[in-house]
């Protein structure tokens, strides 16, 4: 165990992994505000390899790029919840399938 | 050996956390499983020397963005448990199968092939393309990393895609407005938290 170290393919790994669970998950569930929180957790895998490249480059655009990513995630929850609110307004039941509803 | 150990434990409760959120049939008990995963990934940003970042990943993410979720659930009383089963469409689980599988599959190839290249034993595989590894062999960790570094290049080498942000964000927020609103052009729109349930179900 003395010769054990955290690489930059530990973080790479586990962000991998959240982006895996994340995508299956988006894949799996019909709740569409479960699909969005899946969302959320692919761009968390996808910062946490931002960050981890960026330590081990000495880089401080993966920053930056995270910083980025924060908000483009924000603005896309907001938008998202409002396409939850309005769906759900008018069907409580409604899951991502009966979407399909809406190509009239 | 500290580090292991914070890698460990931070990154078990990512990974706990993301389970729950897919598996959890309750979307708060989901909501909450996120907040665990942001959490832990937020001390692994500690741990990456990107402080800033961390702060910013538990204020917006931990602070603004479940609690957005959590209202939102509340607010249209979604939070029964919903059925786990995926219903009439097998195609999508036959994908969502291939895309788990396939990707853990690409992921352990991956794995290999980043631990290969970054132990240098074929380093001319990058100098090939072009990369230089040999400084950057050694983990740095003197680079400026704090907020005016970030700043700096937030504002000389991306100041057209901030401003695009500020863009992205009011356009967002026009929208969800847009969204949000009571359809229907004769009444008055009422007050979103005034909505009765009759007035919701219809």
């Amino acid at each position: 165990m003395s010769g054990l170290e955290v690489t930059t393919g530990w973080y790479l790994t586990l962000g991998a992994m959240l982006f895996l669970i994340g995508g299956t998950g988006l894949l799996v569930r019909r709740n569409p505000l479960i699909m969005l929180m899946c969302v959320e957790l692919m761009l968390n895998g996808v910062n946490l390899s931002f960050i981890a490249f960026a330590d081990r480059f000495g880089d401080v655009h993966g920053h930056t790029v995270v910083l980025f990513v924060l908000v483009v995630a924000a603005a896309e929850v907001v938008v998202g919840l409002g396409l939850v609110v309005a769906v759900l307004r008018a069907s409580p039941r409604a899951t991502a399938d009966d979407l399909s509803a809406l190509k009239g | 050996m500290v580090e292991v150990v914070v890698f460990a434990v931070a990154g078990a409760a990512c990974l706990v956390g993301a389970v729950g959120v897919v598996l959890s049939r309750n979307p708060v008990h989901a909501a909450l499983m996120l907040v665990m995963t942001l959490f832990g990934i937020a001390v692994l940003f500690v741990a990456l020397q990107a402080h800033f970042i961390a702060a910013v990943q538990v204020i917006v993410y931990a602070g603004a963005i479940v609690v957005l979720f959590l209202f939102v659930i509340m607010l249209l009383g979604v939070d029964r448990a919903a059925e786990l089963s995926l219903g009439a469409l097998p195609a999508q689980r036959w994908t969502a199968a291939a895309f788990g599988f396939g990707g853990a599959a690409v992921l352990v190839w991956l794995v290999a092939a980043v631990d290969r290249i970054f132990k240098g034993a074929h380093s001319y595989e990058l100098e090939r393309a072009g990369i230089v590894v040999t400084e950057a062999d050694a983990p740095a960790t003197s680079y400026a990393t704090d907020v005016s570094a970030i700043a700096r290049s937030l504002f000389s080498d991306y100041v057209y895609a901030f401003e695009l942000t500020s863009l992205l964000l009011i356009v967002a927020v026009i929208g969800t407005v847009i969204l949000a609103r009571r359809s229907g052009y004769g009444e008055s729109a009422p007050v979103e938290s005034g909505a009765t349930p009759q007035e919701a179900r219809q």
